[in-house]
């Protein structure tokens, strides 16, 4: 057994010199958040993956506080929930840390993913990273569904039912599966209890896979608004103290208008029949998501029509299953992106096209966020319908348009783009 | 990226009337707890306790709330005991036997139906709802609960009534199970102030409010703090972000 050389003392103090030596997590720190290379041109986009952590940080504490005092029974939660929020000292503060915690977390990492979208993050060598980064959104989403059920209100217990029943669209297994997630026939105790454990463990399966995605995003390193990688140190500053502070700063005044909305808006992310315990025997005039699910539910629902073999009236997949895959289909679309987009430009500071092009993704995710709200009748649902069209349009158009895309020149480095000053 | 921002904060605009409530036009009335430094009209909330004990509660339970809460209306703690003990609860003996006594601080208000089926079966099976929390519970909140109050007007000539529901202004449909639950003068309030419909309405709706939302000075209160600390944190951090990157720049 060759013994590895012995670390030369790096350290001034023996404890830690002592540590390092058995277990480097001083080195690695160092390596990682000290030292690390940052473009120094990197903007306050940049920020938002810390953001987004420390808004998982704020969602696990708050969380494990709140289950305390929750008793995952459906006769009983919606009154635990309450006596949390009126018997125990600071409950209404945790319970509504947590709720709006929901909110400002998606908030993060929907601008996040937009910076993504918008410098080519995605792109090589950053696919596996991108991809990491959509399954925590997927784990996002479902953690925050069954969370959403936990207060046992009539939008919990009704959004549970209407999402649940999506499954049903699947071909031949879709009741059985239904009746198997539900743990019976009806969204009940069962289904509660284990929304609950699900809802627990979960956001600590997304704290492991935010490792992953920050260890990926170590081995590359952070793109920047180039998107010309660095290649030398005039390129780059170490992350302490540059961007330790710099993103410190966008999270302090992230929290600041956080704090603002938890402290005196509450409940202005909020339905009001979620203050209205589950009646499975009266569904409420409407049922709507979280805001941070409307885009997707508006997907969901344009798809109006059934797709059946002409003349012959064989019905090969019903609207209802062509809803669930094109919602489904958009966010497992993305996991794509690196090879959809095949412009070997990033930023698209350079793309004037592809800037175009986000711009009516974006408008088109408004749009969608706007029919998710509505009944899907009339005006809304024509938004929606548009929406989806250049929703997924975007992406074939992107496959085609990328490869044969006018650029405007890019830099030779990050120092010698004009917009960074010397 | 500086063009785009204007064009998505149009977009967000856009977007921000789905979040909007629809519906009748409520009659808005200006609530003092609302707002950033807004606080509870104490001798309003008072007032409206009397008007849930004395008219609504016959109908509707308030099942969070506890009369030791009362004390948080500015009761002594002699007063709140009072206050319970108006109401008779029943309890379970050593002996594993009903008995009623009378109620203490740490009871929750009482109900006034055994249980919902009870409710539904007095009241025409409709279900009178919990007020606990029906100021959050309602589009609208306060609005919504003063103009329901308030909104018994005379039916449309033209309105198809069911029999057995009232016509009310802002409920949704305009039949409504309750009948007409204020009239002028149907309580004595001891500061004096004239029971009119709209006056009651008034304070038993900022009563519900506080219900909903006793926490709310508390929050407010804290935030405030909360607040002035965070800006000053983000001047700290501004400025050694600032100095440091300086060397940068």
């Amino acid at each position: 057994m060759a013994h590895p050389p012995k670390n030369a003392e790096k350290f001034a103090n023996p404890v830690v010199q002592w540590i390092d030596e058995r277990l480097p997590i001083f080195t690695m720190l160092i390596k990682e958040y000290g030292v690390f290379p940052m473009p120094k041109n990197c903007n306050y986009l940049w920020s938002f993956g810390g953001i987004a952590m420390t808004m998982l940080g704020i969602m696990i504490a708050t969380g494990i506080l709140l289950a305390m005092s929750y008793t995952p029974h459906n006769t009983l939660a919606f009154e635990s929930v309450e006596r949390t929020m009126r018997d125990i000292n600071f409950g209404w503060l945790l319970r509504y840390v947590h709720m709006n915690g929901a909110s400002f977390f998606f908030i993060a990492v929907y601008i996040h993913m937009a910076r993504g979208l918008y410098y080519g993050s995605y792109k090589k060598p950053r696919e596996l990273l991108w991809i990491v980064g959509v399954i925590i959104l997927l784990l996002m989403m479902a953690t925050a569904f069954m969370g959403y059920a936990l207060p046992w209100s009539q939008m919990s217990g009704w959004g549970v039912t209407v999402i649940t029943n999506m499954f049903s669209a699947i071909p031949l297994v879709g009741d059985g599966l239904v009746t198997w997630l539900w743990g019976g026939f009806a969204v009940d105790n069962p289904t509660l209890n284990r929304f609950f454990a699900l809802h627990f463990l979960l956001p600590f399966v997304i704290a492991g896979v935010v490792f992953i995605h920050v260890w990926a995003l170590h081995m590359t390193g952070s793109n920047n608004p180039t998107g010309v990688e660095p290649k030398s140190s005039k390129d780059t500053v170490p992350f302490a103290p540059y961007f330790s502070t710099k993103d410190s700063f966008a999270m302090v005044v992230y929290l600041t208008i956080f704090f603002a909305v938890v402290f005196f808006a509450p409940l202005a992310l909020t339905e009001v029949d979620h203050f209205r315990q589950f009646d499975p025997m009266q569904t409420p005039p409407h049922i709507v998501p979280e805001w941070y699910f409307l885009p997707f539910y508006a997907i969901l629902r344009a798809i109006t029509f059934d797709i059946s073999i002409p003349f012959t009236g064989i019905l090969i997949a019903p609207a209802k299953l062509l809803g669930v895959m094109a919602m489904f289909g958009s966010i497992i679309l993305l996991m794509f992106l690196p090879w959809i987009d095949g412009n070997a430009v990033k930023s698209a500071r350079y793309r004037p096209t592809y800037k175009m092009m986000l711009l009516f993704l974006l408008v088109s995710f408004f749009g969608l966020m706007y029919s998710g709200a509505k009944p899907p009748e009339g005006m809304p649902l024509y938004i929606g319908q548009a929406g989806t069209v250049y929703y997924f349009g975007h992406f074939i158009i992107l496959f085609f348009l990328s490869r044969r895309e006018k650029t405007l020149p890019v830099p030779n480095s990050i120092s010698e783009d004009p917009c960074v000053k010397k | 990226m500086k063009k785009i921002l204007p064009l998505l904060a149009a977009a967000v605009l856009l977007a921000a009337p789905a979040f909007a409530s629809e519906g009748v036009e409520l009659d808005h009335k200006k609530w003092q707890h609302q707002g950033v430094f807004g606080t509870y009209d104490k001798a309003a909330v008072q007032r409206g306790y009397q008007v849930y004990k004395e008219v609504c509660s016959a109908c509707h339970a308030m099942k969070f709330m506890a009369y030791r809460n009362l004390a948080d209306l500015g009761y002594s703690e002699a007063q709140v005991k009072a206050m319970a003990a108006e109401f008779n609860v029943t309890d379970i003996n050593d002996d594993g036997e009903a008995y009623d006594r009378p109620a203490r601080p740490s009871d929750h208000f009482k109900s006034p139906f055994a249980n919902d089926r009870a409710a539904r079966a007095a009241n025409g099976g409709a279900l009178p709802p919990d007020l606990s929390l029906v100021v959050k519970a309602r589009a609208g909140g306060e609005d919504y609960v003063y103009s329901l109050l308030t909104g018994y007007v005379d039916k449309p000539a033209n309105f198809e009534l069911l029999a057995g529901l009232n016509y009310n202004k802002y409920f949704p449909g305009h039949q409504i199970a309750m009948a007409k639950p204020l009239s002028e003068g149907q309580v004595t309030y001891g500061d004096g102030t004239t029971s009119s419909v709209e006056q009651m309405a008034k304070d038993v709706t900022q009563f519900l409010a506080w219900a909903g939302e006793p926490h709310m000075e508390q929050r407010k209160g804290m935030g405030i703090k909360v607040m002035l600390f965070m800006f000053a944190f983000c001047g700290i951090m501004m400025a050694s972000k600032k100095k440091i990157w300086a060397k940068v720049h």
